[in-house]
Parts: C-alpha cells; sequence; structure tokens
C-alpha cells in the first residue's frame, strides 16, 4: 500500500465515525477500527522491506519553489513508530467502546482519535521538515480536541488549554529551528538533512537550531521544565492517556530526537543540554510520582520520569545509548499503555481514582489485578519482563557516562531514579490490590468485561514475551529502527536476561531493594512531603498567563479604544512617517521632462475641481449638497482621463459615477440630511494639520515622478508590442485586462461579486429584525413628490431602455479594439435598468426581473472560469486565449477570441454586482403601497374611465 | 499640465484625509470616495501623462501612452465602487440599527474621543 494511502486513510476515516455512530455504538466502533487495521495492514504490507534494510519512499513534489514537497519514507524508525500509534490505537479505539458510557459523544470522541491517529503517522512518515511541522501543529490540535473532550468539565479545559499552550509554543520554536536547519542545509528533505551533518554542526546557526528543535522536542515530550502540562491533561478521558500520554503523542519529541539524532547528536551541546534535561526529568517525575495519590497522576509522572530516561539515553550520544533508547520505547509503550487502561478500569469499577480510596481490590478485580501486576512489575524493573531489560542497558550506560568530569553523578542519579521508579510501581501494585478489602468504596469494585481488558491484557502478554524471548519478538526491529537512529553500523549489544554480574544488575538491585523500603516507609515519607512547600506547576502557569494577558489587554486598550478617527490619523502619521523615510533615504535624479503646456480648458477643468472638492470639505455637513458637489469632482476626473489619452478609464469613471451617486442617495434617503456639529477646533485643527500635510507630500511626490522618466524599461512595451499579434486586440487596456493579466480580472470580479453578496446578506439579516417595522412606518424627512412615477420620466427610460442596451452591447464589442469592454459595457447595461426601477417604481422592475442577480454574477464568474479552463483543452495554462478571424460571405472580416468569452463573463458579474448592490438597497426603502396597479400609468382612458365611474 | 494634476492630487488627498477623521459615517464615506478619486488619478498619472496617444493601434501613430496603470486603474474604479457600497451598506446598517451614525465606539465620541 502507498505511503500516501497509510498517511491518508486515518483523515479520510475521520469522517465515518461521526456520520456512523446513527448506526450504534457497535457500528461507531467496528468503522473506526477497521480504518486503522487497514492502515495497519498497509504498514504491515511494507514492512518486510523495511525489515531487509530497505526504504520505502513515496514522492509528489508539491510546491518545490518552496522546497515544500509530499514526501513519505519508511525506514525502521517510522516502521516502529508507525506501528506503535496503529496497533496501539487499534487496542485504544476497541477499549474506548467499552470505557466510554452511553452519554458520551463516540463518534466525535473517534473522530478526534482518527484525526489525531493521522497527524501522528504523518509526523513519523514525513520526508519533510515542513510537512512534518504541519503534522506536529495537527497533533498538538487534535490533542487539544482529544483533552478537553469532556468540555463540560473546567478541568478537562483547562488541561487542553494549558497543553495547547506549551506544546503550541513548543511548536513555534521547532518550526523556527527547523528552518534554520533547512536554510543551513538547503533543502528542506529530511533524507537530505540526515546527510548533512559536518555542515550542519560547523554551522554557527547549529546552536541556536539545536536549541529551539529541542525546546519542540521537550514541550512536547514533557521534559523538565516544561513537564507539568502533562499531569494536568490527565483530565483527559483514560483511553486519551493511554494512547496520547503514553504511547504516541508524548512520543513525538522523543522521535524527532531519535529522527535528527545522526545530525544534530554528538557534540558537547548536545549532551549537555539534552542527557542533562532527561536525567532531571526522570529523577524529579519519578519522586513526585511517589507521591500523587491519583493513580493517573501517578502514571502521568512516571511517565514523564521514564521519557526523561529515554531522552538521557538519548542526549548519552552513543550508538549503544541510542539502540537502549529504541528498545525502552518499545518496552515503555506496551506497559505503560497497559497501566493505563487499568487505572481506567479500576476507576470505571471503583468510581475513584484516588489510592487514599482504594487497596484490597485483589480479591474483587482479579483479572485487572494480574495485568496491573504484570505492567507493574515491568515498569520496576523486575526480570524476566520488558522493562528490566531495557532498564538495564540504560544502568549499564549510565555507568560509563562522565558528566562534566564526574563519573559517579550520573549513576548515583539514574539509580535514584530507578529506585523511585520501583517505589511507585511497588505502590501501585501494594497500595490498590493488595492489603485488606474496604467496606468504603463509592462503587462495588469488580473486574470489567473482556472487551474492556483484552487490549491491556494483550499488551502485557507482550511485555512477558518480549521479556523472555527478546530477540525473537523484537531483535529485528530494534535493529533496524536503532540502525535508522544511529545512521551507521550498529554497535554489539544483544538483547537477553542474564548478562552475569556486572554495574548495571548491581545498581538493579539496589534500586529494588530501595524501592521496597520506601515503599515501606511511604506513610511517614508522604506526610513529609505535604509538608514541603512546592512550587506549584499550574499556579506559575496561571500567573504566567494572567500576566501576559493583563499586558495583551493594555497594549490592546491604549491602541484599539474604538475610535475609528484614532486608528486612521495613527495610520496617516504612520504612512508620511514612512514616506518620509524613504524620501530621506533614498536617491533622486533629475527632472528630465519638459511640461506638458495647459491648455485653457484643461485649466478650467482645474478650477472646477478644486473648487468643487474645497466645497465638499467645507459644506459636508450639509449631505444632499456634498453629494452633488463630489459629483462634480467625479465628473472632472473623468473629464480629465479623458483629456489625458486614456479614453477606457474615463468611460469607466463616469459610469461608476453615476450608480455611486445613486447608490449615495439611495442610503440618504434613510440617513440624517445633515452632520452634527464638532465641538472641538482643536481636533480639526489637527485633522487639518494632518490633511494638508498629507497632500502636500502626496502631490510632491507624483509631480516628481511625472516630471522624471522610468528608471527602468517598463513591461508595457511588451504590452503595446504584442497586443495585437498575441492578444487579437488593438485596445490595449482591454487586452491588458481580458488576457495579459485575465488573472487579476478574474480575481476582481469575484471579489466584486462577493461585495455584491455581502451587501445583500447585511440587507436580509438587518431587514429580517424589527428594523423593518420600523423603516415601513417611517415618516419622511422631506415631503414625498405628488407624482412617484412622472409619466415623461417612465416613458422616457422605457424608450431609453433598449437604446442604452444597444450602447451596452455596441460598448462590449468593441472593447477589443477600441475604448470599452465587459467592466463599461457591464455599467452601462446596470444603468439602464436603475433607471427603470427609478422611473418606474421597485415593485414594478422587480416583478419584470425573471434572473436573480445572484444567479447572474455566479453566471459571470463561471462563464469567466469555464473560458479559462477551455484552455486546458488545448493542453495550455489557465486562461491563455486563442483567437481567429471569420469571413463570411456579405460581412467584413471579423473576429472571434476566447477573450470575448472571458470579457462576457466580466460584463456578468459587473452587471449583476452593481444591480445586486443598488436592489438590496431600495429595499430598504420599500413601501407596500408603492406597487401601481398599472404598469404604466398612461393610459388616459382608463383614468377619465375611473373618473366617470366617480360621478 | 503637470502642475495641475499634481495640485489637483494633493488637493483631493488632502480634503479626503479630513473628511476620513470626521466623526460621521457621511462624511467618512465621502472622504473615502475623494482619496479614491486621488489614487486612482495618482496611479494613472505613474505612467505620465500624454495628450492625444491613447494606447490603441491606430495607423500612423508614433507612440502610445502607458497602457498598464490604466489597465490597473480601470479595475481599481469598479473594486472602489464595490467598496464604497459594502461601506455604505454598513453605515446605513449601523445607523439603522443604532439610530446613531457616530462611528467611535467611545461614549462621549460626539465632540472627539
Amino acid at each position: 500500500m502507498s505511503l500516501f494511502l497509510i498517511a491518508a486513510l486515518p483523515f479520510l476515516g475521520a469522517l465515518l465515525p461521526g456520520l456512523l455512530i446513527r448506526a450504534g455504538r457497535d457500528a461507531c466502533a467496528i468503522v473506526t477500527g477497521s480504518v486503522t487495521l487497514l492502515a495497519l495492514i498497509g504498514l504491515g504490507v511494507n514492512a518486510p522491506a523495511v525489515l531487509r534494510g530497505e526504504i520505502v519512499t513515496a514522492r509528489i513534489d508539491w510546491i518545490p519553489g518552496l522546497g515544500l514537497n509530499a514526501n513519505f519514507f519508511l525506514d525502521g524508525l517510522g516502521l516502529l513508530f508507525a506501528g506503535m500509534i496503529l496497533g496501539i490505537g487499534l487496542l485504544v479505539i476497541i477499549y474506548a467502546r467499552y470505557y466510554l458510557s452511553r452519554n458520551d459523544a463516540m463518534g466525535r470522541f473517534y473522530t478526534f482519535l482518527l484525526l489525531f491517529q493521522g497527524a501522528m503517522v504523518g509526523i513519523v512518515l514525513s520526508d519533510n521538515v515542513l510537512m512534518l511541522l504541519v503534522f506536529w501543529e495537527l497533533t498538538s490540535l487534535s490533542s487539544f480536541l482529544l483533552i478537553g473532550y469532556w468540555n463540560h468539565l473546567p478541568e478537562g479545559r483547562q488541561g487542553a488549554r494549558m497543553a495547547l499552550a506549551v506544546t503550541g509554543a513548543g511548536g513555534l520554536a521547532l518550526i523556527g529551528g527547523m528552518l534554520m536547519l533547512g536554510n543551513i542545509v538547503g533543502s528542506y528533505d529530511l533524507s537530505v538533512i540526515l546527510e548533512s551533518k559536518d555542515v550542519i554542526q560547523s554551522s554557527p546557526l547549529y546552536l541556536p537550531a539545536l536549541i529551539l528543535i529541542l525546546l519542540g522536542c521537550f514541550t512536547k515530550s514533557a521534559q523538565f521544565p516544561f513537564h507539568f502540562w502533562l499531569p494536568h491533561a490527565m483530565a483527559a478521558p483514560t483511553p486519551v492517556s493511554a494512547y496520547l500520554h503514553s504511547a504516541t503523542m508524548v512520543k513525538a519529541g522523543l522521535f524527532l530526537m531519535a529522527r535528527m539524532w545522526p545530525v544534530l547528536s554528538g557534540t558537547e551541546a548536545w549532551f549537555y543540554i539534552v542527557a542533562t534535561t532527561g536525567l532531571i526529568t526522570m529523577v524529579v517525575g519519578a519522586v513526585i510520582a511517589l507521591f500523587k495519590d491519583d493513580l493517573k497522576g501517578l502514571l502521568a509522572f512516571s511517565t514523564v520520569s521514564h521519557l526523561g530516561l529515554i531522552t538521557m539515553l538519548l542526549g548519552f550520544g552513543t550508538p549503544i545509548a541510542a539502540v537502549a533508547a529504541v528498545f525502552h520505547i518499545i518496552n515503555h509503550a506496551t506497559f505503560k499503555a497497559a497501566l493505563f487502561m487499568t487505572a481506567g478500569i479500576i476507576d470505571h469499577g471503583a468510581h475513584t481514582r484516588d489510592i487514599k480510596r482504594l487497596g484490597g481490590l485483589r480479591t474483587l478485580m482479579p483479572v485487572t489485578f494480574v495485568i496491573a501486576t504484570v505492567a507493574s512489575l515491568s515498569m520496576a524493573g523486575i526480570p524476566p519482563l520488558n522493562g528490566f531489560l531495557s532498564k538495564e542497558m540504560m544502568l549499564e550506560e549510565a555507568a560509563h557516562t562522565v558528566w562534566a568530569g564526574s563519573h559517579w553523578l550520573l549513576p548515583v542519579l539514574a539509580c535514584l531514579g530507578a529506585l523511585f521508579s520501583a517505589a511507585y510501581s511497588f505502590r501501585y501494585i501494594s497500595h490498590v490490590f493488595l492489603g485488606p478489602k474496604r467496606e468504603d468504596y463509592p462503587a462495588t469494585p469488580h473486574d470489567p468485561g473482556i472487551g474492556m481488558w483484552i487490549a491491556p491484557g494483550l499488551l502485557v502478554v507482550l511485555a512477558i514475551l518480549i521479556g523472555l524471548f527478546p530477540k525473537t519478538i523484537v531483535g529485528t526491529l530494534v535493529a533496524i529502527a536503532s540502525g535508522s537512529v544511529i545512521g551507521g553500523d550498529l554497535p554489539y549489544y544483544s538483547l537477553k536476561l542474564w548478562h552475569g554480574v556486572n554495574p548495571a544488575l548491581i545498581m538493579s538491585g539496589i534500586a529494588v531493594a530501595g524501592g521496597l523500603v520506601l515503599l515501606w516507609l511511604h506513610g511517614s515519607l508522604d506526610k513529609l512531603w505535604n509538608a514541603l512547600p512546592r512550587p506549584e506547576a499550574k499556579r506559575i502557569f496561571d500567573i504566567v498567563i494572567s500576566g501576559l494577558t493583563t499586558l495583551a489587554r493594555f497594549f490592546t486598550e491604549r491602541t484599539h479604544n474604538g475610535s475609528f478617527a484614532r486608528y486612521a490619523a495613527i495610520f496617516f502619521v504612520f504612512v508620511f512617517g514612512l514616506g518620509y523615510y524613504a524620501y530621506q533615504s533614498g536617491t533622486m535624479v533629475a527632472a528630465d521632462r519638459t511640461m506638458l503646456d495647459a491648455s485653457p480648458v484643461a485649466i478650467a477643468g482645474w478650477v472646477c475641481l478644486i473648487v468643487s472638492t474645497l466645497c465638499v470639505v467645507t459644506f459636508h455637513r450639509n449631505r444632499l449638497l456634498a453629494l452633488v458637489l463630489i459629483g462634480v469632482t467625479g465628473l472632472i476626473v473623468s473629464m480629465s482621463f479623458n483629456y489625458l489619452s486614456a479614453p477606457d478609464l474615463a468611460l469607466t469613471q463616469i459610469s461608476v459615477e453615476a450608480v455611486t451617486i445613486i447608490l449615495l442617495l439611495l442610503a440618504l434617503n434613510l440617513m440624517p440630511k445633515e452632520t452634527p456639529v464638532e465641538l472641538r477646533s482643536g481636533r480639526k485643527l489637527r485633522d487639518a494639520v494632518l490633511s494638508i500635510g498629507g497632500g502636500l507630500g502626496v502631490g510632491a511626490l507624483i509631480y516628481a515622478m511625472m516630471m522624471r522618466d522610468l528608471v527602468q524599461p517598463s513591461i508595457s512595451e511588451f504590452h503595446i508590442a504584442n497586443s495585437y499579434s498575441g492578444g487579437g486586440g488593438t485596445n490595449v487596456v482591454n487586452v491588458i485586462l481580458v488576457d495579459f493579466r485575465g488573472f487579476d480580472t478574474f480575481g476582481e470580479i469575484i471579489v466584486l461579486g462577493i461585495a455584491a453578496i455581502v451587501i445583500y446578506a447585511l440587507t436580509e439579516s438587518i431587514l429580517s429584525t424589527g428594523i423593518r417595522g420600523q423603516l415601513l412606518n417611517r415618516k419622511p424627512d422631506f415631503p414625498i413628490a405628488g407624482d412617484a412615477h412622472p409619466m415623461m420620466m417612465v416613458v422616457a427610460t422605457r424608450v431609453m431602455m433598449p437604446i442604452a442596451l444597444m450602447v451596452a452591447a455596441y460598448i462590449f464589442f468593441r472593447g477589443h479594439n477600441l475604448p470599452g469592454g465587459g467592466f463599461i459595457a457591464g455599467l452601462i447595461a446596470a444603468i439602464a435598468l436603475i433607471m427603470q426601477y427609478m422611473a418606474s417604481g421597485f415593485s414594478w422592475a422587480s416583478a419584470r426581473q425573471r434572473f436573480p442577480y445572484h444567479g447572474i454574477i455566479g453566471a459571470g464568474v463561471l462563464v469567466a472560469a469555464l473560458t479559462g479552463m477551455g484552455a486546458w483543452l488545448n493542453e495550455m495554462p489557465f486562461l491563455t486565449s486563442a483567437f481567429s478571424y471569420v469571413y463570411l460571405p456579405g460581412l467584413h472580416k471579423f473576429e472571434l477570441a476566447t477573450a470575448a468569452l472571458f470579457d462576457l463573463g466580466v460584463f456578468l458579474a459587473v452587471f449583476g454586482a452593481v444591480l445586486l448592490a443598488l436592489e438590496s438597497l431600495s429595499r430598504y426603502a420599500w413601501q407596500p403601497d408603492d406597487a401601481t396597479e398599472h404598469a404604466m400609468d398612461i393610459n388616459p382612458a382608463r383614468d377619465t374611465a375611473v373618473v366617470e365611474e366617480g360621478k | 499640465m503637470e502642475v495641475l494634476v499634481a495640485t489637483a492630487v494633493g488637493v483631493l488627498t488632502a480634503g479626503g484625509i479630513y473628511l476620513v477623521l470626521r466623526q460621521h459615517t457621511f462624511p467618512v464615506i465621502l472622504g473615502l470616495a475623494l482619496l479614491s478619486y486621488a489614487v486612482n488619478v495618482f496611479l494613472f498619472a505613474t505612467g505620465r501623462l500624454a495628450f492625444n496617444l491613447p494606447p490603441i493601434y491606430s495607423d500612423g501613430a508614433v507612440s502610445y501612452t502607458d497602457p498598464l496603470p490604466q489597465a490597473l486603474v480601470l479595475t481599481a474604479i469598479v473594486i472602489s465602487f464595490g467598496m464604497t457600497a459594502v461601506v455604505v451598506m454598513i453605515a446605513l446598517s449601523a445607523y439603522l440599527s443604532a439610530k446613531d451614525d457616530r462611528i467611535d465606539m467611545t461614549p462621549d465620541a460626539g465632540d472627539g474621543a
């Protein structure tokens, strides 16, 4: 099975549980399990090749320009992790089926679980660090959903938030580190990075990259001092804890350290950062775990401790330590997942996880007792279980490792960690299962059905088998996975129970004996522990978070106080500052263009424009007057476009001007006609200074530009040269719009369509509230004209309509070669229709409008898109145009171009958008009685008839 | 001619900025309209000014004015209509919902924040 499919299966499968929960809980669990099983089989199909030492790859170049490729590869390490993720995932799915109660939304749970599974599989199979980062973030997100699955519990929500904050922050650091790494190597492909040890370690960026990557790994794998989120994540349902917090997610950090081991390890920085962190985490976690009364809390800290152990082994940087790390990853996953599941079973049966309230469950829950005991003994490192084997290897390595010149520090602390580890493992057995039976359990403890204990049972059997026959069961897997970690020849090692009496065995003996002593002393130690002041990680975290929130609120309130004018002022000042900086730091050539003469007409237009603009500003409080004046400004602007060789712009500006003024009039109809006086003159002065400064700056800038030639030749030369030969049109502006830069235009008509639909949606939502009633009962500000639909205007607009449409068609068709085109034609056609609305009334016009405007917008975008896609049929890129000339008898030769079809899309989109916007606005003013009974009251005979009837 | 265009752009910008900084929606909309004129003319003028050289092929024409700014401004004009329409609609909805067309959220926004 392709690696793509293996990685995609959980994501695809994530859709199913949410749907199939309607078919029942069993169906839901079976489907979820089948998805995982299928992926596991897919992995199994690839396993023989990997175990032979091959590397299975799958590769798609996605965005090669960014170095982002969808590459997957499966080597020994990937196989080990993917196998654990899918295998334990399958067991957890079975377990969760019986763990979740009827009140829990099981479909949602399985969907989250599969999403998480897919993200994890993605991490371990990625051959591209950027893709790995994407999957990494996905695990943070999906684990957030899983931890907060019981979102009615505050602990669940807080735990989920904390986990997301810590692992998310680490993820950000990781992104930085990985980008640095990719930058050093020049490739984001892992297989390339893993070959570049010397380049990476000699780079000055090695240390920052290392620290950032390790931050990501340490937060994910709950290493000291980031370990505090893991115990709080225990608010999750137990299957989640068993899956995420024993076998998979917390091991993602370890995976990444192991993955990057060949290139990052071996330096002093690596040794001291990683080994020390691991060592501290191991000891601190083990000590705290001994004094946790919550079963899951104990297991959480023991997980922290064991993750520290593996981190330490990876930190040693020696090949044999890496082998031990890989082996312990397997062993820890087996016994810890089983332990979490037994904790869930006890919680399920006894309705409490508090060790102080348990004890004596041995006879009440015999099956659970056996499973939990074997798993605990494995955790304690008792032979012949698998935990013993890897712990021996760890102690052996620790015994040989020198830390900062000290030969005894590492062995002693490692032994201490093992000692506490043995102690809490024994405590899990003795304080929960041994001892006298109690009378005060919150519920009668009982063994669950086979569905719940089969999964931990299998894991425990595996733990025993690995312990007894390590070579047969996992020998090849350990060898091949360690080979991937080391990236070279394997060191000599032997997976077996008896190595003779060596330092490790002696340390192991001390640990077990000491563990028993600690257990015996637990009562008094516990009192001492509780009396000691300890930093509470959650409180520190809460203080930090609330400090950050206060800081953020302070800045937000300072800069974002709700005053739009202030934002705008800040924006303008900033932009002018930037402009001034650019002016100061740039160089300017001397003016080399001669000024064009200004004709009297131009000067007259200029005077009109300046006067009208100043009048708009002066009289802006009288809104209607300001609207008329701004219309003058707009007209002069369109005239100047025409005067300055831009006929297309002039046509567009003048038609937009018409619809804008109508739009503003419609709005003004419902708004106050006067703007109240602003009282603060200081503020006016400030704004005047700002605006005059801005005007001077912008004016000077454009003057300076117009007086100089372009520094570099413009691409316009290309457009002018190729417009006819390449685009088949003589109007270069239009050819640019529909051909050279057709993709821009395509985007723009979509934006325009969206704007119109936003307006429609706003109208709908406003008119569905009580405002509609207020509008219907509104008293107009001015008396309404006696004749709502003057006959002259009605007749004139109806006569004009076909003419206007014909003009639009003419403008449209000639657009490719002469001024015109889809934009302008769309506006003209829209104005033709708006005239009908204005003259004959909204009801009359909309009753005759058969096509909804949304549809027209959509049709426009579709036509443009389909035209663009048509190029694919010729195996050309999107929007490549084609044209040819047609000769028909009796007609002049004419041109058929796909660009015209694209322009039709533009036409429709613009037409629809303008009309939808204006129609929406008009609906505000709609009154029920404005529908005239007769379409056009110009039949004098009927009026006379009415009058006569009245007599 | 260049002086005329530059001063016109300057005056349009100044008027636009002044109106955008007002406290009520309608002047702000007018200000935005003035600013879009200013920006459109500015962009257009970056192609440098020319008389009677429209970028349309014709026999005997020796040169053409720069078509690229024109194409860009053409779409900008249409898009600015869309923008104006949305802003007008938001202003109108806000006024109808709140019976007030002041734009600042601070309680004393009527005479400055």
